[in-house]
Formats: C-alpha cells, structure tokens, sequence
C-alpha cells in the first residue's frame, strides 16, 4: 500500500511536469514512477495512512495560509533591519523545545521557522531545536518558545500526528 | 492578468534588491544567511508565481508552480545544511551576538 | 521594462560576486554562491516573458535541483566529513 501511494504521487508529478496525455508519454512515466518506487519506497513515509484523511487536507490548507502570512511578514521584517541605517540586530542562538514527535512533523517545523521573522534552525537533536535569531527580545524560555514555535506547532500537529 | 503578473515581477525583483543588500552589509555569515534566504527566495517564488499568471493553466504556467515548492525546500535545507556546517567548522558569531547555547551541545 | 528588471538582476548577481571576492571566510563565499543560484533562476523566467522561448524553465528547474546539490555538497565539505559519510 505504501509503494502503491509512493507509485500514484510520481506518476501526478510527472504528468503535471510533462503537460501532455499522449500514450507514448504515459508509458514512459509509468516506467520510470516503477523505477522510482522500487528504489525508494522503502524509505517513504512510515504512516502512509495519514495519506487518505480528508480533515488533514483541510489543516494543511490553513498551515498553509499561516505559513504564507508569516513569510510575508518576514520579509517586510529582513528589509526593515537591512536597510535601516543603524542596523538594529542583536543576533544569538536560542535552545527551544518542541513537542512534535514524527521526523516529518520536525522537518516541516524547521522549514518554517527558517522562513520565518528573524529565525533559521541550525540543529535538531532529539526534541531540542537550536534557533539562530536575528533580535534575541528576551532570554526567558518561555517567552521565546512562544515566539518561535507556538505558531506552527498546533496546526503540525493536526496535519502530520 | 498582465498587469497582476507585472506587479508580482516589480515585488519580486525589490525583494531580491534587499536580500542582495543585506549580503554585502550585515556583519557575519549567520545574519548574511538569514536576510540572502528569506528575501532571495521568496522574490524569486514571486517572479515565478509572475510566469503563472501570465501564461495560466498551460504548461508554462503549470512548471512553474511546481517549481515554487521546490524552490522552497531546496533554499530552506540547503540554508540550514550551510549555516550548521559553518557552526561546526568553527567561525566565529560577530561581537554584538548575545547568547550562543549551540556551543555546549555538540 | 521588464528588460530593465533582467538587468537589475544580472547587476545582482555581480553584487553576489563582490561577496565571493571579498568573503573573509570560507562560508561566506559559499553563501553568496547559494543565493547566485537561487537568482539564476529568476533570470531565466525573466528570459522566457522577454524571448518567449518556453523550454527555458525547463532550465530554471534544473537549475534548482543542480543547486541545491551543489550547496549541499560543500556544506558537507564545512563538516570536514567524507562526502559518503
């Protein structure tokens, strides 16, 4: 079931990648989503189950529209500190904790808040993420856990566990 | 659908101006990653998001909506890839950095 | 006026190259690589609008992925790892 999931997913990208629907074109997809799926299936995702529940498409929609909000926030924020003439950076490397338990679940936490205001990730070790920011407001834990992770970490969680 | 394609490009290239600007003045290469990252890559989404509304749902259009998350996971993982690799190899955060908790965990 | 945005651009990526020659260290010329890449390919879609040669974001999205696995290798080599490892 799982290759089977694996096998339909590349098939889509490659007919949205190509753009046609002649035969001859069909067939060299299914040969080469085949290839595909025999080499890397076995590293898929583990709970591919996840895959046929509509409530998680509905979430992922709403992440999604939080994420875009956020990069666009973030940007306006990356312009504001380069092009004032005083520069107001106080840059460091903050530990955070999150709750997220599935790697997929971690991989999209961190991919967010690179592309979030003023953070990128540098390391995750077990449930400890490692946060380079551009404006460290407080050292106080719970004050910038709140900060970087509360955003994302409720909608992940409805998405991916 | 011309006009919103001309905006994005306008938006686009602004945002690739100050990611630029950012790399040659902010002082060390964690905070040139963060500005060249977030600013570069979402203009360069946004001039591809352009090229969609300019040509619709043909393939043109289509390629480059896929390449949009593409584009974001590979500037997201390979920004993360660079600025772990520089921690590790050892170049120093500027004077005006705080707090560094990454250097105990190693 | 969209000519004039390519040639904001490419002075972009000139500005990159002012990163590469003056970078103190290592990891910055490496980033400033990064970001070339990621600009490259707003240039080809700048190209295609202008020329109307669609096959070239068939190159913008090999670009991406050839990229992202040239950054990804020397930030390996910054690890001082084996590149198998």
């Amino acid at each position: 079931m799982k290759y089977i999931t694996l096998f339909i997913s590349m098939l889509l990208l490659w007919l949205l990648l190509t753009f046609n629907l002649h035969s001859a074109n069909i067939i060299i997809g299914v040969i080469v989503s085949l290839i595909v799926t025999l080499l890397f299936g076995h590293s898929f995702l583990t709970n591919w189950k996840l895959f046929y529940n509509p409530v998680r498409y509905l979430w992922a929609v709403v992440y999604l529209i939080v994420f875009i909000w956020e990069c666009v926030k973030a940007n306006f924020d990356v312009a504001y500190r380069v092009l004032s003439p005083r520069m107001p950076i106080k840059p460091g490397i903050v530990k955070v904790k999150c709750s997220l338990k599935t790697d997929i679940a971690k991989t999209f936490l961190a991919n967010s808040i690179t592309m979030t205001p003023g953070t990128i990730t540098v390391d995750v070790i077990s449930d400890c993420l490692y946060v380079h920011w551009i404006y460290v407001s407080s050292r106080d834990p719970k004050v910038y856990n709140k900060r970087i992770v509360g955003r994302f970490e409720k909608l992940l969680k409805k998405v991916f566990e | 659908m011309n006009s919103i394609s001309t905006v994005l490009l306008v938006i686009g290239v602004a945002f690739d101006l100050f990611g630029c600007i950012g790399l040659i003045r902010l002082p060390d290469v964690y905070n040139r990653l963060q500005s060249a990252t977030k600013c570069v890559t979402l203009g360069t989404c946004s001039i591809l998001l352009s090229l969609f509304f300019r040509y619709g749902f043909s393939d043109v259009g289509v390629k480059a909506l896929i390449a949009i998350p593409l584009l974001f996971f590979a500037s997201t993982v390979g920004a993360h890839a660079l600025i772990r690799g520089s921690h590790i190899f050892g170049i120093k955060m500027t004077d005006k950095s705080i707090v560094d908790d990454y250097k105990d965990a190693k | 006026m969209i000519t004039i945005l390519l040639y904001i651009l490419i002075a972009l990526s000139f500005v990159c190259f002012i990163r590469v020659l003056l970078g103190p260290t290592m990891a910055d010329r490496m980033v400033a690589i990064d970001i070339f890449g990621t600009l490259v390919v707003g240039i080809c879609v700048l190209l295609v609008i202008i020329t109307g040669r669609l096959f070239l974001i068939d190159v913008a999205i090999a670009w991406i992925i050839l990229s992202f696995i040239g950054t990804i290798t020397l930030a390996k080599y910054l690890t001082r790892k084996k590149l198998d490892e």
